[in-house]
């Protein structure tokens, strides 16, 4: 299987950083997204005036180095901050200012870095998984948790009932992509979620996120500093630099041909295994 | 085992051993008889996944080995000077900072935050050479950063003042204050994104080549780091080492399967990872409290046989020339393993 966006068409890619909203088939639209940090002198604008679109069915991902407003870019999609300008379209409606998260967060899940502090050290991943119930109600069943723990190529039978340190870091980070499954979102945010596991285990939670988009037509925003994974699984890449949306567009394109002299010394800072011309 | 090196090498290491005393009073042995050497002027990586152990080898080469982490035997030459590992004996104190210096895992979150870097470095060279003026010790300190071509304003500076990439390459600057013969750098650059990993690298290329430490060894997860930093490579596998090699001979024709899979499972921005699907490897590292009979990869190895799991593998090669420990590899001398995976 190919991880390759094969066929699928890519709109406008006018390489510049204006990244038309094209609201066709687009999920989540951001409009000159700004969140600004503190007041007056020392107000620091972590987004700036970002514009994007983030496809059905596909995933998008931002790169970007520390600081460079990748998370709480995220955090804004998350409605776990609120925006400071501009507006935030989901499936259609303004988002920007609504309040009732817990509906939202049956559309739009999360995982994060660090898959052993977001468990419970005393709890079992059942016990994790069942405290789904809050948003879920009766919904969460038995078999939801192992259709959940299925997508991300877990047995339920082996994991259910075992404790986090009995799991490797790989398994945990499955297991927090299954907890965010449950919800059966629309879109699935993972911030950084690869970067604490080792280069070999990588692969593989990139692979359950590429067959969630194959597979069940999940959209994915994908968050990273590491190109090598951004070229690995996206179909579309945001190039942030210090909270300004510096480069965007088609995968391929922005890797492989990067307009934006950021981008390219991003690029050119990037270890190689090998030489290349 | 003969050492083919024409000279002696700066470091000579043979069958250490290192293990930690679990509550239940059996031992994990982490670090289970690795030999290894280093030449003057050159980096040494260790590559390998968690819990290879590779950290902890970092511990015993740095003398930082602590409870419940103790060392079991061997043996540590460094510039001539042999130390004897066995029998629970304490490196002499003189050793550390000057001799050989760690550069911790983390070690930008290992400044003290009330500290302003310049009484930090007034302290370490106090604590090694007894009674220095404070002025000297700043001078050093000022000396050193010129060369190195970083700010002198970190001298009067908190850590919080400086970004996460200057902190890093202060912390580095701070360890090899002493000159030390050899550095350790324990995953200095595994926090970093690639353009302040790229200043590191080049700041510890220039440390190497100014004559400013001896040696380093480098212990990282991230085989395309270690391909821009390390003359040789060294690959860990539950506790040993399973291949050395010069650095382009060991990416570009690895001798072991495991080396094989750790380089296939790179993601790196280049054309054709877009067009195959990268699996990983397969399984997860052993359990150290008991790893697998004969060669310790056979559970996760492709090419493996019968003799895999009934025997230790033979070492082909010399410890100082380079080496793989592989049944398969005995077999097939000449066959690359690309085409096997």
């Amino acid at each position: 299987m190919s991880t390759e966006p094969t066929g699928r068409t890519t709109p406008a890619d006018d390489g510049s950083a204006s990244a038309a909203a094209d609201a066709g088939d687009a999920l989540v639209v951001g409009e000159h997204l700004t969140r600004v940090f503190g007041r007056g002198d020392a107000a620091v604008r972590a987004v700036d005036d970002v514009s994007f679109a983030l496809r059905r069915g596909e995933i998008t991902t931002v790169v970007g180095e520390s600081g460079s407003g990748k998370s709480t870019l995220a955090r804004m999609l998350l409605k776990l901050l609120p925006v400071t300008s501009g507006r935030l379209v989901f499936d259609g409606a303004d988002v920007t200012d609504r309040t009732d998260t817990t509906a939202y967060w049956r559309q739009v899940q999360a995982v994060f870095q660090d898959p052993f502090s977001a468990f419970n050290q005393f709890f079992t991943v059942r016990r994790l998984l069942a405290r789904s119930r809050r948003l879920l109600g009766a919904e969460l069943t038995e078999a939801r948790m192992v259709e959940a723990l299925e997508q991300v190529g877990l047995a339920a039978g082996d994991v259910l009932g075992r404790y986090p340190h009995q799991l490797s870091g790989g398994q945990r980070q499955r297991v927090m992509i299954a907890r965010a499954l449950l919800m059966r979102p629309s879109l699935l945010i993972a911030d950084e979620a690869t970067s604490m596991l080792d280069a070999s285990l990588r692969a593989t939670i990139l692979n359950v996120l590429t067959d969630l988009r194959d597979r069940a037509g999940l959209t994915i925003l994908f968050i990273t500093h590491d190109i090598g994974q951004a070229c690995y699984v996206s179909d579309q890449v945001l190039v942030l630099s210090r909270g300004r949306l510096v480069e965007s567009g088609p995968a391929e394109r922005v890797i492989f041909d990067p307009r934006h002299d950021y981008t390219r010394k991003l690029l050119a800072d990037v270890p190689r295994l090998h030489d290349t011309g | 085992m003969s050492d083919t090196a024409p000279a002696a090498p700066l470091v000579r290491a043979r069958g250490l051993r290192a293990a930690y005393r679990s509550q239940r009073g059996s031992d994990v042995v982490a670090v289970d008889d690795v030999s290894l050497e280093l030449s003057g002027g050159q980096v040494l990586g260790i590559a390998g996944e968690s819990g290879s152990g590779k950290s902890t080898l970092a511990a015993v080469l740095s003398l930082t080995a602590r409870p419940p982490l103790s060392v079991l035997g061997g043996e540590l030459t460094i510039d001539g000077e042999q130390l004897d590992l066995s029998g629970g004996r304490r490196p002499p104190r003189t050793w550390r900072g000057s001799v050989v210096s760690l550069l911790p895992q983390g070690a930008m979150n290992s400044l003290s935050a009330t500290t302003r870097v310049g009484d930090l470095a007034v302290d370490v060279v106090r604590a090694h050479r007894g009674r220095v003026r404070r002025a000297d010790a700043l001078d050093l300190l000022t000396d050193r950063l010129d060369a190195l071509d970083l700010p002198r304003r970190v001298v009067d500076s908190y850590p919080h003042q400086l970004s996460g990439g200057m902190r890093q390459r202060v912390v580095t600057v701070l360890s090899t204050l002493l000159d030390p013969k050899l550095l350790i750098a324990d995953e200095p650059t595994s926090a970093l994104d690639v353009s302040t990993q790229r200043a590191l690298t080049e700041l510890l290329r220039e440390l190497l080549h100014r004559g400013l430490v001896g040696g380093i060894v480098f212990v990282t997860h991230d085989l395309p780091v270690l391909r821009a930093v390390a003359d040789r490579i060294a690959i860990m596998y539950a506790g040993q080492l399973v291949e050395v090699g010069d650095t382009a001979g060991l990416i570009d024709d690895p001798r072991h399967p495991y080396t094989a899979a750790l380089l296939a499972s790179v993601l790196v921005p280049e054309p054709q990872i877009r067009t195959r699907r990268v699996g990983g490897i397969a399984g997860a590292p052993p359990d150290l409290a008991a790893p697998p009979t004969g060669c310790r990869f056979h559970p996760r190895c492709s090419l493996a046989t019968d003799v895999c799991a009934e025997q230790s593998p033979p070492l082909l090669g010399t410890i100082g020339a380079g080496y793989s420990t592989c049944w398969w590899r005995a077999e097939h001398p000449d066959e690359p393993l690309e085409a096997r995976l």
